[in-house]
Parts: C-alpha cells; sequence; structure tokens
C-alpha cells in the first residue's frame, strides 16, 4: 500500500483544514480592525495565553461547522483493505488518504476524529447552559432568602454531590433504563426549568407594563414549549406514554410540528446525566456569590424601593455575579467534555457506532490496539485534550481580564 | 466543636440513607430484574417461570420491605422451592440461612455478587486494599509535586516562572485519565520497549509494563506501577497547584510577609518560615476533597490499566447487571466521600486558628 510518509501526512491534515484557516484568518483580521470596539472579547488577544486559548476553541468550532467538507470519508465507511491501516497509507479506489490511519472497523480515524467534535460541541454547550439555568434558579433562593431554604436546597446539592460521578452513569445512562420513567420524568423537568426561569425573569421586569409583558410572555412561553414537545418526542417515550393510557399526549408529540428536531433517547439519557452531575457544581458557585452581593448598597437601596425579592435576584443580583459565572461557563464546558468522553470511554449512552472521542478512545485503548495501532486511541485523546485546554486557557485569561478592571 | 462533629455526624448519616435508597431504587429497576431472572433461571423459561423466581426471592415485595432487608432492619425469609418443598437459596453460590434472621448491610452482610459467584463480602476487602494501594502511591507523587508547583508559582505572582507553572497546571488540569493513560502508554510502554529493541544507547530494561495486572500478583515495582500512578495524579496535580498557587499569592501580599521583608529577612526565609505554613491552610481542604474525584480516575485508571481493584469491580458490577455489588461499591464510595468531607471540614478548623466552629 502506498504511504504519503510523516510530511505528507502533516501536509495533507493541513491542506484539508483549508475552511478552518480561512475562518480563522477571517476572525483574525475583524478582531485586529475592530478591536477598541470589541470589548471583552478583543482584549482576549491582549497576551499570548488568551490568543492560543481563543484559537483552540474556534479552531474545533469551525473544524465542527465545516466537518462534511474537511472529512474525506464518512463516520461509518468502511473500506475493508484499510483495517488498521498506518496513518497516510492511501486508499487505492478514491486515491484518498486516510491521513490519520484507520481503525479496527477500517474507517478513517480523520474523519471521525473530525465529525467527533461535532457532538462533542452540540451536547456540551447545551447541556452546559441547562445546567446553568438550573443552578441559578435553585442558587439565587438559596443565598438570597438564606434560611430553612438555603438548608434543604444545599442538602440536596450536597445529596448530588456526594454521589460518585461514574456511578451516577452506570446508574442513569444504561440501556435497559430508556424502558422505565425516571429518565423521562428528569428530563422533561430539567428542560421546563429555562421556560420557568425566563418566564419569571420577563414578569418581575415588566410586571408594570402589560403589554410588553404579554408579548415576551407569550413568546417565551410559546417557544419554550415547542422545543420542549419537540426534545421530548422520541419513540420510546411515546410507546411508553401509549403504555399508560396517555395516548393522546403521544400522538400529539408525535404531530408533525413538535417533531421538527428531536434527540433520541440515548441523548435524552447523556443530557439528563450530565446536566444532573454538574448543576450541583453551579448551585453552590452561584449561592456563594448572591451571599456575597447581597451585601452591597444597591441591593438594599432596591429593597427600600420596594422591590419583589425574585426582581432583585435576577435584575439586580445575577447581572452583578456575572463575570465569575462565564469564566465558570468556559470551565466547565470543557468539564462536560471531559464527562462526555468518560461516558463514551465507559460505552454508556453513545451508540457503538458514534464517533465522539470517548468512544474512539474507548476502542482505541484496548491492550492490543494501544500496542500496535496506537493512532486510533492517540489522534482523539489529542484533540479532547486540546479542546479542553483551549476552553480552560480561555477561562484563565477571562478571569484576569476581569479581575484587572 | 462536639457538638459540631456530631451534627455533621446526624447529616451524614442521612446523606447516606437518602443516597443508598436513591441507588436501591435505580439498582432495581424493571429491565434489571428483568435480567436478573433470565439470567437466574433457564435461559429458555418462560416469562411466568420468570415472575415466580423474582415473587420467590422477594424482589415483589414492597419497595421499604426490600430496603429493610438490604440494611438489615427487617427479616430475610428463607427461600422454599414449591416444587420440592426444600430450601433453595437465592443464589447457588452463596449459603443462606435456613431461619429468618436480620442479616443486612447493618449486620456486615452485603450480599451476594453474580458477577463473581460469590459473597460480596469476600471479594470486597482484596479490591479495596488493592485500590487503596493505589491511591496511596498517588497520593504520594501528586501532593508533594502539586505543592511544590504551586508554592513557586504563587511566590513571585506574574513572574516568568508563574506563567509557565500556571499553563502547565493548566494543561494538567485538561487531561483527564482516559487521555493521559493513552498517551502514556503509548509512549513509555509502546514506545521506550521499541527504542530498547531497535537501539543499543537505550537501557535494555527501561520501558514500563502497560498494564498492571502483575502488581496484584506478584507485587507492585516501578515497572508495572509507574504508568497507572502517574496516570491518575496528572488529572489531580493541575488543581492542587491552582489552588495553592492562589493561596499562596494571596499570603504573600499581606501585611506580615510586608513586615518580614522590611525587617531585611531574605526572600527564601520569608518564603519559608512566614508564608508557606498559612499558604498551605486552603490547599489541605482541596486535597481531601480530591479523594472523591480520584474514585472516578481510580475506575478508569483500572480498566486501562488491568489492575483488579475497586474500580474495577465496581465496572464489572455495572456491566454484569450485579445488583448487591453495585450496592455495596455505591454505598463504600458514598461513605469514602462523606468521610473525606468530613475530616476537611475538621481539620481546616484546626489548621486555622481564625476559624472557631461552634
Amino acid at each position: 500500500m502506498e504511504n504519503l510518509g510523516f510530511f505528507g501526512v502533516v501536509f495533507g491534515i493541513v491542506a484539508r483544514l483549508w475552511p478552518v484557516w480561512i475562518g480563522l484568518v477571517l476572525v483574525y483580521l475583524l478582531v485586529w480592525a475592530y478591536k477598541p470596539r470589541l470589548g471583552l472579547f478583543g482584549q482576549l488577544f491582549n497576551g499570548w495565553i488568551g490568543t492560543v486559548g481563543v484559537s483552540i476553541c474556534l479552531f474545533w468550532v469551525f473544524a465542527a461547522m465545516f466537518a462534511d467538507i474537511i472529512a474525506p470519508f464518512g463516520t461509518r465507511t468502511q473500506i475493508a483493505i484499510m483495517k488498521n491501516a498506518v496513518p497516510g497509507s492511501v486508499e487505492a479506489d478514491s486515491a484518498m488518504a486516510f491521513l490519520l490511519g484507520g481503525d479496527h472497523l477500517a474507517r478513517d480515524v480523520f474523519s471521525r476524529v473530525m465529525y467527533g467534535c461535532r457532538v462533542v460541541l452540540l451536547i456540551a454547550p447545551a447541556a452546559t447552559m441547562i445546567a446553568f439555568i438550573v443552578g441559578i434558579t435553585l442558587g439565587l433562593p438559596a443565598g438570597y432568602f438564606g434560611g430553612k431554604i438555603d438548608a434543604a436546597l444545599s442538602f440536596l446539592a450536597n445529596l448530588v454531590l456526594a454521589f460518585p460521578v461514574i456511578l451516577l452513569f452506570y446508574l442513569l445512562v444504561t440501556p435497559g433504563i430508556m424502558e422505565t420513567w425516571p429518565p423521562y420524568i428528569m428530563g422533561g423537568s430539567l428542560f421546563l426549568v429555562p421556560i420557568i426561569f425566563f418566564s419569571v425573569m420577563f414578569y418581575t421586569r415588566f410586571a408594570s407594563a402589560p403589554r410588553k409583558l404579554a408579548i415576551y410572555l407569550t413568546a417565551t412561553i410559546a417557544i419554550g414549549l415547542w422545543a420542549w414537545l419537540n426534545l421530548m418526542s422520541s419513540d420510546l417515550f411515546i410507546e411508553k406514554l401509549n403504555s399508560v393510557g396517555l395516548g393522546w399526549f403521544g400522538s400529539m408529540l408525535q404531530w408533525s410540528p413538535f417533531n421538527m428536531f428531536g434527540i433520541e433517547t440515548n441523548e435524552l439519557n447523556i443530557f439528563v446525566a450530565v446536566v444532573f452531575a454538574s448543576s450541583p457544581g453551579v448551585f453552590r458557585i452561584v449561592r456563594g456569590l448572591v451571599l456575597d452581593v447581597k451585601t452591597r448598597d444597591y441591593i438594599a437601596a432596591a429593597q427600600t424601593r420596594g422591590e419583589s425579592p425574585w426582581y432583585i435576584m435576577l435584575w439586580e443580583t445575577l447581572p452583578n455575579a456575572r463575570g465569575p459565572l462565564i469564566v465558570d461557563a468556559c470551565l466547565r464546558i470543557g468539564y462536560t467534555t471531559i464527562l462526555l468522553g468518560t461516558l463514551g470511554f465507559f460505552g454508556l449512552g453513545m451508540g457503538p457506532e458514534s464517533p465522539d472521542w470517548g468512544t474512539m478512545i474507548k476502542d482505541g485503548s484496548q491492550t492490543a490496539q494501544l500496542r500496535l495501532y496506537y493512532w486510533q486511541g492517540v489522534a482523539p485523546a489529542i484533540a479532547l485534550m486540546s479542546l479542553v485546554l483551549g476552553l480552560n486557557l480561555l477561562a484563565d485569561t477571562l478571569r484576569e481580564e476581569s479581575l484587572r478592571d | 466543636m462536639f457538638s459540631f462533629i456530631l451534627r455533621r455526624l446526624g447529616v451524614m448519616a442521612l446523606t447516606m440513607l437518602c443516597l443508598s435508597m436513591v441507588v436501591f431504587y435505580f439498582v432495581n429497576l424493571e429491565p434489571n430484574l428483568k435480567k436478573l431472572a433470565t439470567f437466574q433461571t433457564e435461559t429458555r423459561s418462560s416469562d411466568a417461570e420468570k415472575e415466580s423466581w423474582l415473587a420467590r426471592n422477594g424482589y415483589r415485595d414492597g419497595f421499604f420491605t426490600q430496603y429493610g432487608r438490604w440494611i438489615g432492619v427487617v427479616q430475610k425469609q428463607p427461600v422454599i422451592d414449591p416444587n420440592t418443598g426444600q430450601i433453595a437459596p437465592r443464589f447457588r453460590y452463596c449459603d443462606e440461612s435456613p431461619v429468618p434472621v436480620y442479616s443486612g448491610v447493618l449486620q456486615g452482610d452485603f450480599g451476594c455478587s453474580t458477577a463473581y459467584r460469590t459473597t460480596v463480602n469476600s471479594r470486597m476487602p482484596q479490591a479495596l486494599k488493592a485500590t487503596g494501594i493505589l491511591m496511596f502511591w498517588v497520593m504520594i507523587v501528586m501532593v508533594p509535586i502539586a505543592l511544590l508547583i504551586g508554592v513557586l508559582a504563587g511566590m513571585r505572582e506574574g513572574s516568568k516562572l508563574d506563567r509557565s507553572l500556571s499553563v502547565a497546571s493548566i494543561a494538567s488540569t485538561a487531561t483527564p485519565e482516559y487521555v493521559s493513560g493513552v498517551i502514556f502508554v503509548v509512549l513509555f510502554a509502546s514506545g521506550f520497549k521499541y527504542m530498547a529493541d531497535t537501539y543499543s544507547f537505550w537501557p535494555a530494561n527501561f520501558y514500563f509494563n502497560g498494564s498492571a495486572a502483575t502488581a496484584i500478583t506478584q507485587g507492585i515495582s516501578f515497572y508495572n506501577f509507574t504508568l497507572p500512578v502517574l496516570t491518575m495524579a496528572v488529572y489531580g496535580i493541575g488543581y492542587i497547584a491552582r489552588m495553592t498557587r492562589a493561596s499562596m499569592a494571596e499570603v504573600m501580599t499581606a501585611q506580615y510577609i510586608r513586615t518580614a521583608r522590611l525587617k531585611g529577612l531574605s526572600f527564601r526565609t520569608v518564603v519559608i518560615r512566614h508564608a508557606l505554613r498559612n499558604a498551605l491552610i486552603a490547599p489541605f481542604t482541596v486535597i481531601m476533597l480530591q479523594f472523591p474525584w480520584l474514585l472516578t480516575g481510580v475506575v478508569i485508571a483500572e480498566s486501562i490499566f488491568n489492575y483488579k481493584g475497586f474500580g474495577y469491580m465496581l465496572v464489572a458490577a455495572a456491566s454484569n447487571n450485579d445488583i448487591d455489588l453495585v450496592l455495596s461499591c455505591g454505598l463504600v464510595a458514598v461513605i469514602l466521600v462523606l468521610v473525606t468531607q468530613l475530616i476537611s471540614d475538621i481539620g481546616y478548623a484546626f489548621l486555622n486558628p481564625r476559624i472557631r466552629v461552634s
């Protein structure tokens, strides 16, 4: 079999990644031109640590966006002769190279790594966002009211935090559990929290302007419920509903407007497990921040004006606690990426064909694979590490920049 | 202090009760029971037979009855085979008492493992011991390195040394065990072996074993234990180092440090005699709270390196639907987490004289 050699592989990879380079150059040009007006985002490029962090993150964002163009093969394309092929081996029919070699099922590792970042970048930020909204919704009252509410909510958070993550995953993300109620109940309620959060937010803000309030509330609830119904419309859930005589709800979920996008039950499980594992951490941070911000004068001023507690929490406290929260969000997306990798590594939730990095590392880290065909495990491992590193560097720079002012 | 510990112990017991109930509920979900019944009866047995097996062995009793039995506050009844009238234990590889007894976790009976075909009690101690040894060496490697990095970085905030050590610790927090494990095996096991086999300048036996399986049978050595310990240490080092750095940097700006410097003491003396003691209080808590983190790491590292400890057992239990073993592992894990939390709180109060717990 023909081989490109080391430099051939490097040039091949650089060449295949052309959309990413164009994207990065465009971003750099824009930042260079408009830096004074970009605020915090522009300041990120002041030092080399920040530049490297943003570049790595953007690299993977562009790679996820253009994965179809970058990847020479599909995620499931098997070419029998390329089984465990060495990096740089050229596939005879298409004259394309397996730049990072072939895996144990004769698929192109490079293509799978590129598609894999799509899986991660779809789930990790979304799960982090939901975890943040859940953590904020519970952390605000715990910090603000204190007393019994705080004690109860903190106990619950500590309960989840004392639960070993790995056991939680094994209990929540097994195939058998999809036939039972808990994932749907937990998923359903977690997805409801954002709707409640934004409704309360607009309600407290526009309570005195009924027309504006009506518009905002209707929009929030309509869009929220539509998305909620879409997310819940998995086949197994509908089957489950039919079995307990809630067939009308099931057929409503099957109705086409509520079936436009959706996630499979195993993805719902992953989502629930990840959100569940990381929201107590957010809760603790928010609670601590609220305890600090609560003592400020502007909160006392709002209380004297007679504002409602939820207005003070959502519109006075939260915006003033945003700095540490943004930093934590960056770190937490990285941590979620690691959690997703852990799930894949133990073969939980993701399908066996799934191109996510964790599953690839699992397949590549079998003793024989690791000894003879090291690229199968090393390529996704480095990809995952670089993404998390980029996010951590970004978070570190954000923290430094926010401390500066 | 005494009432504080007592109250914490109360909360701990409540937490344990709640968590064990949750785990108990999840491992006894219908699909798991179905699998168990299929496995325990003949493979081709009908649904009715499976159902009768489940009912006979008490899996169809109320949730709290079953949970009470597991804890040991409800009596376990001997199982009678309806066909023969003889006593038939639930699993044939574990003996059961012929008379009703209180036999649960409180009495020290953790049940019967279907994956290992023996009692949980006979497997748990050796698995815990193996993992304890691994954890011990990880701590021995991780804590001094992390503290050193943190102190060096924090003593002159913003210096070149601080910058590079900070980036290194950020990189280490971005390297979970399954990443570092894979990379270390490729570099230090396969790569070094290749070097030793190919080149004469390389020391003949200078490579490591990519599997720690021999560590249990033949005892631990540099050859089989370096890689698992390193793999687990790397992920933790960065976190502890960053906490130490923050704490050190804060101490270095304190008034008494400036006073000591103005008195004419050398930078060295100030750091070692004055700053270090106060800077190491905060990392103590962090190090104690690392134990729960290490637990996930243990599971990953033991799977990669084939080291048959607690983590390996947890994976075997969970993937083989071994109900009693998962429950026991969960209990052990939760106890570990809660005890380390308690120690970190008490230790913090002892170390820091400004905090007096009432």
